[in-house]
């Protein structure tokens, strides 16, 4: 356990540092006009002098050799410093600290009710005997695949909060504000969970174990709950690690068609303004959620499938 | 394509494929929906005789009618016309973004599972990275760094898909190499690159194909989504996201504006899925 574990937590640091290095060189080395955009203050682009874009790369050390920036930008991130905000002077990292809680309460809630309604369905489809249901839950998730989600939260706005009048349209006041962004956030994940864990139940009720069980008597419904389930909510678990940055990508949008604060509306407005510090800040954390999702995972996985810590084979 | 022609199991395709339609009314009606997807790209007039850009005051936010099928807009521009003429920047951004992916990363999915070794190691550890950063939020620090409009987030909506099509190249090229004729191919002494590209790329081409079309579905969400918050096309120009944007100010009152053009891009994605699918399965069962 503890060699599996050093090994895990290894293979994250080395996965941060690159995706560190990797919005480095997207950022800072694809030709593009952020130093004037910077000078003008993240602004309306003016007439900028070129003494003032001088002192603008002085100002952010771009007028150093790119390998040194790297460098001293690497070493100031390891210490916990991603760099000040072009367009409020505000350190990246306060920043963030400051709109992560409401992200993550979305982000939180999507992500428990994605794995509930994904695996509703998936299970559903599987135990059901009637054809025409089972046909009905399992193209549900295409259909969930297939919606954007900006369009997907206006319809439920205009449904529920403008039609019905049941729960507000926009803001981040208390939990009924949070039922319809975490629902439109949940959907695209909870299909692919949906289409994964019914795809691996179909496979698992194919296995050896599951005829033996049925041949000493137990009840369909307890092989699929008790002996399937176990063993197909693997293959899900694993796609729900890689899909946790997804769920922080896509507060993004969500935020935006919902008006609520938080760090996906910081994106989108860094984005628009070119905050290029506060960008990469941005992907890092999105980095960062995936490795720590990842990692839960990998703890997860010893306790379901025991053979992973003693190094036996299994299918990744 | 002529390399998918010059594949060893192609004479028997056009019949199998109007059997599997036949087979599934689903997919001839997807395949339906695209074929009128790519008819509005191409020839938009066919479809809609009136100007995107052009609207009559007096017709303002008109819902959906017989002479509207998809209502008008604040300046009584109507909304069909507009999403027609849409499709056209909309199709071409994603087909850009597919070919963006699809090139450099079945390249370095070729190179990584023909060399192999540390060459193999080092290109897939750096997919492995592109696969850890959330995709869209890689686009976005792109567009940050490229600049706003529809050909720069196609560019960067692309890039995401770099790894994932290394990853399905190489992952081809591991299981034809290991095939009977292309040790044959070997042993009769075809040099290498020659078995490369005669041999290995047309067999390892098919599921490269089936997931250039799964990355299509993909890559139009995520164009609508940069289009929707506001990086792609500047307005008046219509773009499928933009015009869902653009009608979410109406929201209580003019549902049309932001259902319709969105309802649009969900059906063009779930029949691109659909046809995908159908692809797959094709692939899979051929020998």
């Amino acid at each position: 356990m503890g060699r599996y574990l050093t090994r895990r937590l290894l293979q994250a640091v080395l996965v941060l540092w690159a995706a560190y290095t990797v919005s480095f060189a997207v950022l800072y080395l694809l030709p593009g006009d952020a130093v004037e955009i910077m000078a003008a203050g993240g602004g309306e682009i003016t007439e900028v002098t070129d003494e003032q874009l001088d002192a603008v790369r002085a100002e952010y050390g771009l007028d150093a050799p790119l390998a040194e920036q790297y460098l001293d930008r690497l070493g100031a991130a390891l210490t916990g410093d991603l760099g000040t905000s072009v367009q409020t002077g505000e350190r990246v990292t306060a920043l963030i600290a400051e709109q992560l809680p409401a992200t993550l309460r979305l982000t939180a809630s999507a992500g428990a009710l994605a794995l509930l309604l994904g695996s509703a369905v998936a299970l559903a489809g599987a135990h059901t005997r009637r054809p025409w249901l089972r046909q009905t839950l399992l193209s549900l998730p295409a259909l969930g695949a297939s919606a954007p989600t900006f369009w997907v939260g206006l319809l439920l706005i205009q449904l529920v909060s403008f039609r019905w009048g049941l729960l507000p349209a926009i803001g981040d006041q208390g939990w009924q504000s949070l039922v319809l962004p975490a629902l439109t956030l949940a959907l695209p994940t909870s299909a692919v969970l949906a289409q994964v864990f019914a795809k691996s139940l179909r496979d698992a009720w194919e296995e050896p174990y599951v005829a033996t069980a049925l041949a000493k008597g137990a009840s369909p419904a307890r092989v699929t709950f008790r002996h399937a389930a176990r063993n197909a909510s693997l293959p899900a678990l694993t796609v729900f690690g890689v899909l946790v940055g997804n769920l922080l990508a896509g507060s993004v949008v969500v935020e935006t068609v919902f008006s609520r604060t938080g760090v996906g509306r910081v994106t989108a407005t860094s984005v628009t303004v070119q905050d290029i510090p506060v960008v990469q800040g941005l992907v890092v954390l999105g980095a960062v959620a995936f490795v720590l999702a990842n990692l839960a995972v990998d703890l997860v996985y010893p306790f379901l499938d025991p053979r992973v810590t003693t190094g036996g084979a299994v299918a990744r | 394509m002529s390399l998918v022609e010059r594949a060893p199991r192609a004479p028997h395709r056009a019949g199998s494929a109007l059997r599997a339609v036949a087979r599934a009314p689903g997919l001839l009606l997807s395949v339906v929906v695209l074929v009128l997807v790519a008819v509005a790209a191409l020839a938009p007039s066919l479809l809609t005789g009136q100007d995107p850009l052009t609207g009559v005051p007096a017709d303002k936010l008109l819902p959906p009618s017989a002479e509207h099928p998809f209502g008008t807009d604040q300046l009584g521009r109507d909304l069909l016309t507009r999403t027609v003429h849409g499709t056209g920047p909309t199709l071409r951004a994603a087909l850009l973004a597919v070919a963006v992916g699809l090139i450099p990363g079945s390249l370095l999915g070729l190179l990584a599972g023909a060399l192999g070794g540390a060459v193999d190691d080092l290109l897939m550890r750096f997919a492995d990275v592109l696969l850890a950063i959330p995709g869209l939020l890689l686009s976005l620090a792109l567009i940050t760094a490229l600049g706003f409009g529809t050909t720069r987030v196609a560019v960067a909506v692309g890039v995401v898909g770099v790894a994932g099509f290394a990853r399905v190249m190489r992952a081809q090229v591991l299981r034809v190499r290991e095939s009977a004729y292309v040790e044959a191919a070997h042993a009769s002494g075809t040099r290498w690159s020659g078995v490369l590209l005669r041999h290995v790329l047309p067999g390892a081409w098919g599921p490269v194909a089936v997931f250039a079309a799964v990355e299509f579905g993909t890559v139009v969400l995520a164009i609508s989504s940069l289009s929707f918050l506001g990086y792609g096309a500047t307005p008046p120009q219509p773009e499928w996201g933009s015009l869902v944007a653009g009608g979410r100010d109406y929201l209580a009152t003019s549902w049309w504006l932001t259902t319709l053009p969105g309802l649009t891009i969900a059906l063009t994605v779930l029949a691109a899925n659909r046809v995908a699918r159908a692809l797959d399965h094709e692939t899979r069962e051929a020998p």
